[in-house]
C-alpha cells in the first residue's frame, strides 16, 4: 500500500520546528533556553536535509551534511554553555537582557 | 492510511508539542525534559526517512552530550533550593506575530511549491557503510576540519570555564 506521507509533509513539521525556535530565541531571556531554540532550529535544518536526501532518490549528501550540522551543533553548545557559566560568575545572571556590556 | 503514515504522524506530534512545551514553559526544568522528547521525535523521524545512522547520532550526540550539558547548565546558574526556576518571557505579542507570519510563508510555499521527486526504487539497506566510505573519499577533507574545530572547541571551552586563578588579571 503506497504511503500518503510526501515530502510536503516532512517540509511542513521542519518549518514549524524551526518557527518554534526563532520564538524561543526571540523571546526568552534565559540565555541557557535561548540555546535550547537555537537546537531546535538546527533539528529543523537537519530535518530538510535529511527529507532532500531521502526524496532525492536516496542521495547520501544530504546526511553527510547533517552529520556535519550535529557535530557542529555539538561544539556550539560546549563553547556557549562555557561562556554563560562565566557570564553567570562575573553578572550573578544569565538573563540576556541584563548583560549588555563586555566587561564590568 | 498504512503504519508508515501513523508512525510519521505520531513522531511529528511528539516533536512538535514537545518543542512547543520548549518554548513556552514558564519553568526551566520542564523546557529542559521536554526538549529530551523533541529529540527522540526527530530520530524517529530520521528512521522513517531511512537514515539509520543519523538517527543514532542524534540520540548519542543530542540526548547524550547537548542535552546532559544544557542541563549542567541549567543546575549551575539557577539556585533550585531558591525555587527561582522561573524564567520570564518579553515581547510576547510583536514576536508571535512576525512568528506566525514566517511559519505560514514557510508553510504556504512548501504546500504549493510543486516538488520534483526522484521516482523511489528498491531503499538501500543501511547507509552506515556509504557514510563511512564518504567520509574517508569525498567528505576527507570536511572530516578532518571538524576534527580539528572539535579540539578547539573542547580546549577553548575548558579554558573559558575553568575558575581564573587568584590575581591572574
Amino acid at each position: 500500500m503506497l504511503s500518503s506521507v510526501t515530502l510536503t509533509h516532512y517540509l511542513i513539521v521542519s518549518g514549524i520546528l524551526f518557527s518554534l525556535g526563532i520564538f524561543g530565541v526571540v523571546t526568552r531571556r534565559n540565555a541557557i533556553l535561548v540555546l535550547m531554540g537555537i537546537e531546535l532550529i538546527l533539528n529543523a535544518a537537519n530535518i530538510n536535509f535529511v527529507v532532500f536526501s531521502r526524496y532525492g532518490g536516496f542521495n547520501p549528501d544530504g546526511q553527510m551534511v547533517a552529520v556535519f550540522v550535529i557535530i557542529l551543533a555539538a561544539a556550539e553548545a560546549a563553547v556557549a554553555l562555557a561562556i554563560v557559566l562565566n557570564i553567570y560568575q562575573r553578572f550573578n545572571t544569565v538573563n540576556v537582557d541584563d548583560i549588555s556590556r563586555m566587561k564590568e | 492510511m498504512s503504519l508508515y503514515d501513523y508512525t510519521f504522524y505520531a513522531f511529528a506530534f511528539i516533536t512538535l508539542v514537545s518543542a512547543g512545551i520548549v518554548v513556552f514553559s514558564k519553568n526551566i526544568m520542564y523546557a529542559a525534559f521536554s526538549l529530551l522528547f523533541t529529540f527522540f521525535g526527530v530520530a524517529g523521524i530520521y528512521v522513517l526517512l531511512n537514515a539509520d545512522f543519523l538517527a543514532v547520532t542524534q540520540l548519542l550526540v543530542y540526548v547524550g552530550g547537548i542535552l546532559v550539558l544544557l542541563l549542567f547548565g541549567v543546575m549551575l546558574t539557577n539556585k533550585v533550593v531558591d525555587v527561582d526556576m522561573k524564567t520570564s518571557t518579553l515581547q510576547t505579542i510583536p514576536a508571535a506575530i512576525i512568528v506566525g507570519l514566517t511559519a505560514g510563508t514557510l508553510c504556504g510555499i512548501f504546500y504549493i511549491s510543486d516538488w520534483k521527486t526522484a521516482s523511489i526504487t528498491s531503499p538501500p539497506q543501511s547507509t552506515i557503510k556509504t557514510i563511512g566510505e564518504m567520509m574517508m573519499t569525498s567528505y576527507l577533507l570536511p572530516f578532518e576540519i571538524a576534527s580539528v574545530i572539535l579540539l578547539v572547541a573542547l580546549i577553548g571551552a575548558a579554558i573559558l570555564a575553568r575558575k581564573e586563578k587568584q590575581g591572574a588579571n
